[in-house]
């Protein structure tokens, strides 16, 4: 009986061993490992949609959906970085378009594609701001899938109403003129917010507001001057919101914030566009139970984010991992993928047809064609590293504990010197 | 009769190997039968120990002591600066401060509650075999599990909107009561320590009780023939034979404190608010990704357990020996 067990161990490693090794090359073509962080909602099934197609334009290609769940990607890119450093790349992975790659590209671990972009025409069909933005030292790095909407102000019309509030606040003075009779008036909370980072959230569509568009994408040049008289108030303007938000938002992320909205037991939510797909998820009605609006003082200005695929040095499978890249920026791609995601397509060349099943993304497509202007959002990754990011949390959360708008401005310049 | 037996003994003799010569190797052979299985054992757990604890400790401290601040970069030494330079931020005094606070209360919280329970115990309760059952239950539960249900009970919302322990404390008309539990700044750790409290209490019961019961009744019976009261013999008598376990206890909670992460990470997210070493080095090393800093903190981290665990193995090593084991 035993020398029957010790056999079948052996018999067990050996296979085990066998398949490890067999794991580790592939590269002969018939497949693609495409990484990335979809693995729920709307994005998992336009992750799908994409994949299906894909499997009946290639027939002799696996696909391998080599996703990673947790939100926002962290998890996964904790998983990336490891297979990266040790030379085992996926041969596309996901990142959010802009300067959060810029770590992998300083590091060497993606290849540039300017000679795609040309091939495909991608520098036409996308707005020429927003290749811009994604330009890296000359040459972009990863092709834009979607785009979504940081500078969103989500409200209850309802509430709005018993306040006395005529019409969505349309710069920041009118905004802190509702916050102030909602708080009078109503008995709900004037502006939710949730955990830390919705809060770096908030801050960035006022920044946008105060600053305007020009003096806020110039705040993200390295070195640039963020003690003056302009952030200040700004930052006065950020510190007077914060007053009208609940006292437990560092216990809730930022779905308790927008159901709050929808609701009807908070008035504003400051929140980027994924939480169209969530109220309609909770089966609230657009335009009774919840609305929205530019954030005040930005409209006309589309503050994006993106999620793009790249190709990295040494994909095992380069040639494949092109024609993947080739169906995420097409037309008939994104605009398979963007419906079902909830957001809209980056190329401004699409079919608004397919996105008129949702109020929303309706209204945004028709402002993304629109030619807007575009500012990067920082906290989704389009304008600073890795590093910025994490020194500005870090300035906004040591900020909410004391309350010191100056030493806040302090460590928001000391962060850009930093650079 | 005699010869053909000699015979046939002198050629079986020269067929068999002789046994009154061994030779050398042959009895190195035989000795290393007696070493070689037991380190042979081993060997797989000292090469393994070697190469991912003591050779990862040595390698973290190497990036600890370099400049390597991203991840493809190649690090020269530096020697201290990254520890100096930790303190000039103010994250991370706060976050030290944090751990300071969730350790004295989670510690003294788990050892008075643990002790108290046990005492209980041992006094003869009814039904001794369901509450040591209960008070132990929560040891089976992961942090993460014990997070998500604390995080609701601590909701922080005021009393118009209260939801968890805030909620019954409005049912109560103790409205006093009401706090921000885990989010009022500086001293919301101690809220943090409560779940952790919840948890290991039971724990540290288990080890008095096992304590109370080890000592002899002759004792408890000898002090009160002197005339001792209830409370003199847990004071003069058992308390002191109890030293060993109290020691025990103060090591298995201090460095568990010390690492909290899963619990921080479930009740509060990566929030400054509720920042520990534990999810700042988390953080430094897949969110900036900074190896450097990372490994600074892993450090900072790795001294301040061997504050509480060192003393504790010299201590049993000298016990061990003094026992003449």
């Amino acid at each position: 009986m035993r020398t029957r067990w010790t056999q079948v161990t052996a018999a067990v490693l050996a296979a085990t061993l066998l398949a490890s090794g067999c794991g580790g090359d592939g590269g002969d073509g018939t497949e693609v490992e495409v990484f990335s962080w979809w693995t729920g909602g709307g994005e998992e099934a336009g992750l799908e949609a994409l994949i299906e197609r894909f499997e009946e334009d290639n027939p002799d290609v696996d696909f391998v959906n080599a996703a990673v769940a947790g939100g926002s990607g962290t998890n996964a890119q904790a998983v990336l970085e490891g297979r990266l450093q040790s030379q085992d790349p996926p041969d596309s992975f996901q990142g959010h378009a802009g300067a959060e790659l810029q770590d992998y590209i300083e590091a060497g671990y993606l290849q540039p594609l300017d000679d795609f972009f040309a091939e495909q025409g991608l520098q036409e069909a996308m707005p020429d701001q927003l290749t811009e933005q994604i330009t890296y030292d000359g040459s972009v790095y990863s092709v834009p899938v979607n785009i979504h909407r940081s500078n969103v102000m989500w409200f209850n019309p309802g509430l709005l109403e018993e306040a006395g509030v005529e019409s969505a606040p349309q710069t920041l003075d009118e905004l802190l003129e509702a916050l102030e009779a909602v708080e009078a008036e109503t008995d709900a909370i004037p502006m939710a917010v949730g955990a830390q980072w919705t809060v770096d959230h908030l801050l960035e569509s006022v920044l946008l507001s105060s600053l305007g568009t020009d003096a806020y994408n110039q705040l993200w040049e390295p070195g640039a001057n963020w003690d003056t008289p302009e952030v200040t108030e700004a930052l006065e303007a950020f510190e007077q919101i914060m007053e009208y938000t609940q006292e437990e938002s560092a216990a809730e992320d930022w779905q308790e914030a927008s159901r709050r909205v929808s609701e009807g037991e908070a008035a504003f939510n400051i929140m980027g566009d994924w939480a169209a797909g969530y109220f309609d998820e909770l089966g609230a009605t657009a335009g009774e139970d919840y609305d929205w609006a530019p954030s005040p003082g930005t409209d006309g200005t589309y503050m994006w984010l993106s999620d793009s695929f790249t190709l990295p040095e040494g994909a095992p499978n380069e040639e494949q991992a092109m024609a993947w890249l080739e169906l995420v920026s097409s037309a008939e791609g994104q605009d398979m993928f963007n419906p079902v995601k909830g957001s809209v397509p980056a190329r401004d060349d699409t079919d608004p047809a397919e996105y008129e099943d949702s109020p929303y993304l309706s209204e945004a497509l028709a402002e993304w064609q629109d030619d807007p202007e575009l500012a990067g959002s920082f906290w989704h990754g389009v304008t600073v590293g890795n590093r910025w990011k994490n020194d500005i949390d870090t300035a906004v959360g040591l900020y909410l504990g004391d309350g010191d708008l100056d030493t806040l401005q302090g460590s928001l310049h000391e962060a850009a010197q930093a650079e | 009769m005699s010869r053909p037996t000699t015979e046939t003994g002198a050629a079986a003799a020269q067929r068999r190997p002789r046994p009154q010569d061994p030779g050398p190797l042959h009895r190195a052979r035989v000795r290393a039968r007696t070493w070689l299985p037991g380190l042979l054992m081993v060997c797989p757990s000292i090469l393994l120990i070697g190469v991912f604890v003591y050779g990862m400790i040595g390698w973290n401290t190497r990036l600890a002591l370099s400049d390597q601040h991203a991840p493809i970069q190649d690090g020269s030494f530096v020697g201290l600066t990254n520890f100096i330079e930790l303190w000039q931020e103010s994250r991370w005094p706060a976050a030290v401060g944090n751990a300071v606070v969730f350790t004295v209360v989670f510690v003294g919280g788990a050892l008075v509650l643990g002790w108290f329970l046990g005492l209980m115990l041992d006094k003869g309760l009814r039904g001794e075999a369901v509450f040591r059952t209960l008070f132990l239950a929560p040891m089976a539960v992961s942090f993460i599990a014990t997070g998500v249900v604390w995080r609701w009970l601590m909701n922080p919302a005021p009393a118009e909107r209260a939801t968890g322990l805030n909620a019954l404390f409005v049912q109560f008309e103790l409205d006093f009561l009401v706090n921000d539990w885990w989010t009022a700044p500086n001293m919301g750790m101690a809220a943090m320590a409560l779940p952790a409290v919840w948890q290991l209490s039971g724990y540290i019961m288990a080890l008095f009780l096992a304590g109370f019961r080890g000592v002899p009744e002759e004792l408890r019976e000898a002090a009160r023939v002197d005339g001792c009261s209830e409370w003199g013999v847990y004071r003069h008598v058992i308390m002191p034979q109890l030293r060993p376990v109290t020691l025990s206890a103060v090591i298995i909670l201090g460095h568990m404190s010390l690492k909290v992460f899963d619990l921080i990470i479930a009740i509060a997210g990566q929030q400054i608010v509720a920042d520990v070493p534990a999810v700042y080095m988390w953080q430094a090393v897949f969110e900036v990704r900074d190896p450097a800093k990372g490994a600074t903190i892993a450090s900072y981290l790795l001294i301040a357990v061997a504050v509480f665990v060192v003393p504790y193995l010299v201590w049993t090593i000298r016990k061990e020996r003094s026992e003449g084991r």
